[in-house]
């Protein structure tokens, strides 16, 4: 291996690629075309990866929700189309009989299905709000982001059932001036005054929440609306090492089982598993970095080929210098490793460029979509599939590259001084 | 020098076989210059090759410096090659993307002489062959006779036991080979053993000694009076 540290040997090379500048520059490109592919592609995969772990992050990956609807079977002498409610009593059933269950958050709300939102009204400003009745529970599962100053609702404002309320980004908008801060005023709702004790900040993830939702203690919204043990449906996170699925399945019996419900009637309970999403939603990003790895490694080896076919034409061309250098004293061994390192050389130096080319084109695309609404963030590819890309082309390369080095050594050096 | 013993060698045609050489013996003393004489197909391209290493005899034996030459693979072929060889070209065989001295110190490459030093002889052989001041051209850029002086100096480069010149003056107008012979005739002088392959009459009375060939065999083998090239040039 010495050879390879041996200014000499890379004299000889750079000579002999020397001399056809533009047929090498082609083939040079053909490569870096390969590579530029497998790492725009698998940066953007990634991308897409990161840009949806982003828009799920505020979001408990293995939490669900389960609400009551009407019961499509007769059960225990009840007829079919009973209204189910789910009661804030179901909270310690389900806790204790699944102990999967991290955080459960029993949730209410005025505004969003069916029912008109609740009117706000501030001095001469008003507006029509949808109105949460929350545990502080529920920023386990799903984040709430509360403005500098502001907090969301604690244990006291449920003990005391306080009349405080965590608005929106849009309803601070709407009710306050801009230079206004809103935390320790006061705004009616449904003409009840609620002193604003946080903003909160909006992030999309899905779902019916929006950035004008009004949160107030659960116990507070109960008063207000008269609602009494109901809860309108269940956020619930499991245990990171847990089956979502599992625990969806198990919820949705005990649930049954409490409310005298048929317990193969599929349409009296519902649920939303966000971990189901989540999984197919990685799964496709998964199968997209899994695509851009075998394209691009495809388009690789089609460079590769190409590297390997006109270093066959410049063998063929060098028929003759070959003979020579034989002549000469060139030992089949130095005539094929002469071969074999123009092919690793012109492999690895169209690499590093695509790497290059990849990682510039991948960063643009990055500032470009900055600030858009497009899952998409810091796209970058693994260390290691960068070495490992390199290390397939160094492999292709030599073993390309022996295709010629072994036409280089088989044709004799009387032969190819003969050849005029 | 070389020492010939009873060398045959035919090539296989399809399912004919053709037979070049038959029973050749000959023997080179150490500063001779021999021109090995022949019209074509007389096989003495082919004794060249069997001298050179670039092809292999049928029979018989073939020394070379005391060493005998025989059952060689490609590598030890190389070697032997780079040790005792210098090879010289009807068509020069340069390398047409190396500088003249490049191309003489080639030889040095594969002796494995440091950079410095290859650089340092290939210029001095230059020197030798009056063409220093071309060391940095291409081939393309110098004329016929300046090729194959190049071509003579890369040959000389190696300080082999023998040089092989098969029609070094083929290619070259009269003015040119007798400069080239010139040359040769100077390099035989300093001791160096030469044998030339030519078909011209006037270039093999320049050497030393003629083995003619035909058909195969030795049919003339004679010591002459050399003629100097220096008279014509």
């Amino acid at each position: 291996m010495g050879f390879l540290f041996d200014s000499n040997t890379w004299q000889e090379i750079f000579g002999s690629i020397g001399k056809n500048r533009t047929r090498t520059i082609i083939t040079v490109i053909g490569v870096l075309w390969g590579i530029f592919i497998y790492i725009v592609l698998s940066g953007a995969a990634k991308g897409l990866d990161n840009g949806f772990e982003k828009q799920f992050q505020n979001v408990a990956m293995n939490s669900m929700f389960t609400w009551a609807q009407s019961t499509s079977m007769p059960y225990k002498g009840f007829k079919t189309g009973r209204q189910i409610q789910l009661k804030l009593k179901d909270v310690s059933i389900l806790k204790n009989r699944i102990p999967e269950i991290q955080y459960i958050a029993p949730r209410n709300v005025k505004g969003v299905f069916g029912g008109g939102p609740a009117q706000i009204i501030r001095g001469g400003k008003s507006g029509n709000y949808a109105v949460y009745g929350d545990y502080p529970i529920s920023t386990k599962i799903a984040t709430k982001k509360i403005y500098d100053d502001g907090r969301f609702i604690n244990d006291e404002d449920i003990d005391g059932a306080r009349k405080v309320c965590v608005i929106g980004e849009r309803t601070q908008k709407e009710l306050f001036e801009i230079d206004e801060n809103p935390i320790g005023n006061y705004i009616r709702i449904d003409n009840v005054f609620f002193q604003v004790v946080g903003v909160h900040k909006f992030t999309p993830g899905g779902g019916f929440e929006s950035d004008s939702d009004i949160y107030i203690p659960f116990t507070t919204f109960r008063k207000l609306y008269n609602t009494g043990e109901n809860v309108g449906w269940f956020a619930i996170a499991a245990y990171d090492d847990a089956d979502v699925i599992k625990v969806e399945e198990n919820v949705k019996a005990i649930l049954k089982a409490i409310h005298n419900v048929n317990p193969k009637d599929d349409r009296a309970i519902g649920s939303f598993n966000l971990g189901e999403i989540f999984n197919r939603i990685v799964g496709f990003a998964k199968g997209l970095t899994f695509m851009s790895l075998v394209v691009g490694i495809a388009t690789i080896l089609a460079g590769v080929i190409g590297i390997g076919n006109i270093l066959l034409i410049s063998v063929k061309e060098r028929t003759k210098e070959l003979g020579v250098r034989r002549a000469l004293g060139a030992t089949p061994r130095e005539v094929r490793s002469l071969i074999i390192l123009e092919s690793v050389f012109l492999t690895m130096i169209a690499g590093v460029m695509g790497i290059i080319l990849g990682a510039g084109v991948l960063s643009l695309i990055n500032k470009w979509t900055q600030g858009m609404d497009f899952p998409y963030a810091n796209p970058t590819v693994p260390i290691p599939y960068v070495l490992g890309a390199l290390a397939i082309m160094v492999v292709l390369g030599t073993l390309i590259g022996l295709i010629p080095a072994q036409r280089a050594v088989s044709i004799k050096p009387i032969d190819a001084l003969r050849e005029e | 020098m070389i020492e010939i013993k009873n060398l045959h060698k035919s090539y296989k045609m399809g399912s004919n076989s053709l037979h070049v050489l038959k029973g050749i013996n000959f023997s080179v003393e150490e500063g001779e210059l021999v021109a090995i004489m022949g019209s074509s197909g007389s096989g003495k391209s082919t004794l060249l090759n069997i001298l050179g290493m670039l092809d292999v005899l049928d029979e018989g034996s073939y020394t070379l410096d005391g060493v005998p030459i025989k059952n060689l693979n490609e590598t030890k072929a190389a070697q032997y090659r780079n040790k005792f060889l210098g090879f010289v070209f009807q068509s020069f065989n340069l390398i047409n993307y190396k500088s003249a001295m490049e191309n003489v110190a080639l030889p040095l490459y594969y002796q494995k002489v440091g950079r410095k030093e290859r650089q340092e002889k290939a210029l001095k052989y230059l020197e030798q062959v009056g063409l220093r001041e071309w060391a940095d051209h291409l081939p393309s850029e110098l004329s016929g006779g300046q090729k194959q002086r190049v071509a003579i100096a890369r040959a000389m480069a190696a300080e082999p036991k023998v040089l092989l010149a098969d029609e070094p003056t083929g290619a070259l107008d009269s003015t040119t080979s007798y400069e080239v012979m010139d040359l040769i005739q100077k390099i035989n002088d300093a001791g160096n053993t030469i044998l030339i392959v030519t078909h011209e009459p006037d270039i093999a009375d320049m050497c030393k000694r003629i083995v003619h060939l035909k058909d195969g065999v030795i049919v003339e083998d004679k010591k002459i009076t050399q003629i100097r090239a220096s008279q014509y040039v």
